[in-house]
């Protein structure tokens, strides 16, 4: 892989919650065009960590570059000013908006006159709907009753609608049947080859192996190493996350 | 007519006529039922009248032209209330404020002013106004960012203003009562000079009728623009009719309840006429107070439905930390809806206090009750995320029809607040029967 500029990278990130370091001292970074997975035991800092970079939390000590430029994300705003789109494994969807109230909340588009554009904004909806979930149909209805499958294509066509860089997705596919799975899997291919960066949080080990290109793994808010996927086996990265040991050919 | 799947309109596929009307005309169902126990009322009362008083007082031009001014203040403040309860907070405060609004523009235009201005200098009730409108907003700022910034529930700060601002308004006149108000002020109140006579009510209501239509052909033009499905035209017709219908009843009411005597009299006098004043027929025609109302109602709308400040209402209520997520700052969306929800306290201070052309020390006192009821009555769930200006309005239309209609058929104080309070329990378990019957 060519490793010029990364397009980001968190450096020496620490933030703690009433002395506890929920994320200490940690270094990640990734390339244009590339998966990392972030793994650990719940509790271990990875969303924690993640909400940094999407600008829900403000780290106390570190430095984020966005194409090797050191910069600011104080909140949500910020970080969508980067083109750093999130994915929250709870979705972050108002449960009374509709699909296309939600996939345009905070950015809305209005017309000359400054008033909401309902039907400019149902109508984008429809089209990138179209292409994420050909069958979702329920533009009228509040997401509230919407199944699993459709809530969290809402929530992806919210993070890919806006051109982002940078995609984090925090366990996408936690809450998805087979079918809806394999279609995440596709859309992170696809997204890839458009040279996006994506981090991945993910508990299934398998999912990491088959989509990430590295993985980093964090155990008691500590990085404990980061690998790349290709050059170790299951048990490496297990072991990796139960014992925090680093297996001895990683570079 | 194109029936591609994601096109159809929903009356296509609903069976039975009931069923087919409310989809083909987008009727909000609830709103429907909040009518149909307004029409009960009126007509309970009517009857009850007509049966053991041998005379229905309810349905007369004179007192449904009542009704409209005295649900104003109300009115205006559910308004507000809405946007407060749709982001799960609550404001009790909104009628010692009126209280204390009231008082401090009382003195400002009886006692303060007229020394510097002279007594009756036309300034003195747009400097009132002025000053009533942004010590409301003040105060709603405040509330807010007691809320916002100190995370204080918003609970116990409105309670906690309760009780603060009417002790205020007690210690702002030492207990006095302050009248008369400004004359041009009192106008604001209604009253036969405070409203808009006959011609100015057709005007309006035309002007409302055209608006109306305009809204339906423009609403179908944009719809066919997008390729979204449409209502039927009949449905659109029916629309048609029974808004401009509802508005020329309106016009036509009021336009039937003439000037009392005794007014058409000095007026007759005053303008030097030779008519017998038993035979002049003065329209009142709409209130100030009632176009205060509508104005505020569809600003209001527009507000919650067509800007990105509605939209973050929602939002904040739905899921306040999606919200956040989302860019939007919660806390100051917070505080401004509490300066707004002052600001139309103020505004509701302006209407009574001219209403009743003094100031006293009871104003608005236990209207924080009626104001959350009828936003609560109108479909404003206190769960957040949803709720209507309209709703609201009506509600405020319910509680107020309840409360003359009692008084017109001599019900006593202890009787009225029962019913009222029974009435309240009652509509918010309908409510939550038809939300779990639509989910």
């Amino acid at each position: 892989m060519d490793k010029g500029t990364p397009l980001v990278e968190m450096r020496d990130i620490s933030i703690a919650f009433g002395g506890i370091k929920a994320v200490d001292h940690v270094t990640v970074d990734l390339y244009p065009g590339e998966v990392v997975g972030l793994l650990g035991h719940n509790g271990a800092g990875k969303s924690t960590l993640i909400k940094c970079l999407s600008g829900a939390y403000r780290a106390d000590s570190g430095q984020i570059l966005i194409n090797g430029q050191p910069v600011e994300i104080a909140n949500p705003r910020d970080a969508r000013e980067h083109n750093i789109e999130t994915i929250y494994q709870t979705l972050a969807l108002a449960d009374n908006l509709t699909a296309a109230q939600n996939l345009f909340l905070g950015r809305e588009l209005v017309n000359a006159r400054g008033f909401l554009d309902e039907s400019a904004m149902e109508a984008e909806t429809r089209k990138i709907m179209g292409r994420l979930n050909p069958n979702f149909r329920k533009f009228n209805v509040p997401v509230s009753a919407l199944s699993g499958g459709q809530r969290q294509s809402v929530a992806i066509a919210r993070a890919v609608y806006f051109n982002a860089k940078i995609l984090i997705m925090d366990e996408p596919t936690a809450a998805l049947g087979p079918h809806e799975t394999q279609m995440v899997a596709e859309l992170i291919q696809e997204l890839k080859t458009q040279g996006l960066g994506i981090f991945l949080i993910e508990h299934d080990i398998h999912s990491v192996m088959k989509l990430c290109d590295r993985a980093s793994v964090m155990k008691n808010g500590q990085l404990v190493g980061t690998v790349k996927v290709d050059e170790v086996t299951d048990e490496d990265i297990l072991g990796m996350i139960i014992l925090g040991k680093k297996p001895a050919k990683a570079a | 007519m194109t029936t591609a799947p994601g096109n159809r309109h929903p009356s296509q596929d609903a069976n039975g006529l009931f069923a087919r009307f409310i989809a083909a005309t987008e009727i909000d169902t609830r709103l429907l039922g909040m009518i149909g126990a307004l029409v009960l009322i009126w007509l309970g009362f009517q009857f009850y009248g007509e049966i053991v008083k041998g005379d229905g007082f309810f349905l007369t031009p004179r007192n449904l032209w009542n009704l409209s001014v005295q649900m104003c203040s109300i009115g205006v403040m559910a308004t507000g209330m809405v946007l407060v309860i749709v982001t799960r907070n609550i404001d009790l405060s909104v009628g010692s404020m009126l209280g204390f609004i009231g008082m401090l523009m009382g003195l400002l235009q009886v006692e303060w002013l007229p020394p510097h201005l002279g007594l009756g200098h036309p300034a003195i009730w747009i400097i009132t106004v002025i000053v009533g409108l942004c010590l409301g907003a003040l105060m709603g700022t405040l509330n807010g960012l007691l809320i916002a910034f100190l995370e204080i529930p918003s609970f116990i700060v409105t309670l906690g203003g309760l009780m603060f601002w009417r002790g205020g308004a007690f210690l702002l006149a030492n207990g006095r009562t302050i009248s008369p108000v400004d004359s041009t002020f009192a106008l604001i109140g209604g009253g036969p000079y405070g409203a808009i006579g006959s011609t100015g009510s057709w005007v309006i209501g035309l002007v409302a009728c055209a608006a109306v239509i305009f809204g339906l052909v423009a609403g179908r033009a944009n719809r066919r623009k997008h390729d979204f499905p449409q209502r039927p035209v009949w449905a659109e017709v029916v629309l048609a009719v029974l808004g401009c219908g509802l508005i020329i009843g309106a016009v036509l009411v009021v336009d039937a309840y003439p000037w009392p005597k005794g007014i058409v009299a000095k007026y007759i006098a005053d303008n030097g006429l030779t008519v017998d004043p038993a035979t002049l027929f003065i329209a009142h025609g709409f209130a100030y107070p009632v176009l205060i109302l509508t104005t505020v109602a569809i600003l209001m709308t527009i507000l919650m439905t067509k800007t990105r400040f509605g939209r973050y209402v929602f939002a904040i209520g739905g899921n306040p930390e999606a919200a956040a997520l989302s860019g939007i700052n919660v806390k100051w969306m917070t505080v401004k809806i509490f300066a707004l929800m002052g600001t139309l306290a103020g505004l509701s201070a302006v209407i009574s206090s001219a209403r009743l052309t003094s100031a006293t020390n009871a104003l608005g006192q236990t209207d924080e009750l009626y104001v959350i009821a009828a936003a609560v009555i109108g479909g404003t769930s206190l769960a957040g995320g949803v709720g209507t200006i309209y709703g609201a309005v009506l509600g405020a239309l319910v509680m107020e029809s309840l409360r003359t209609g009692m008084v017109l058929i001599g019900f006593d104080t202890a009787i009225q607040s029962m019913v009222v309070g029974g009435v309240l329990v009652v509509a918010v378990y309908l409510d939550i029967v038809y939300r779990k019957r639509i989910k």
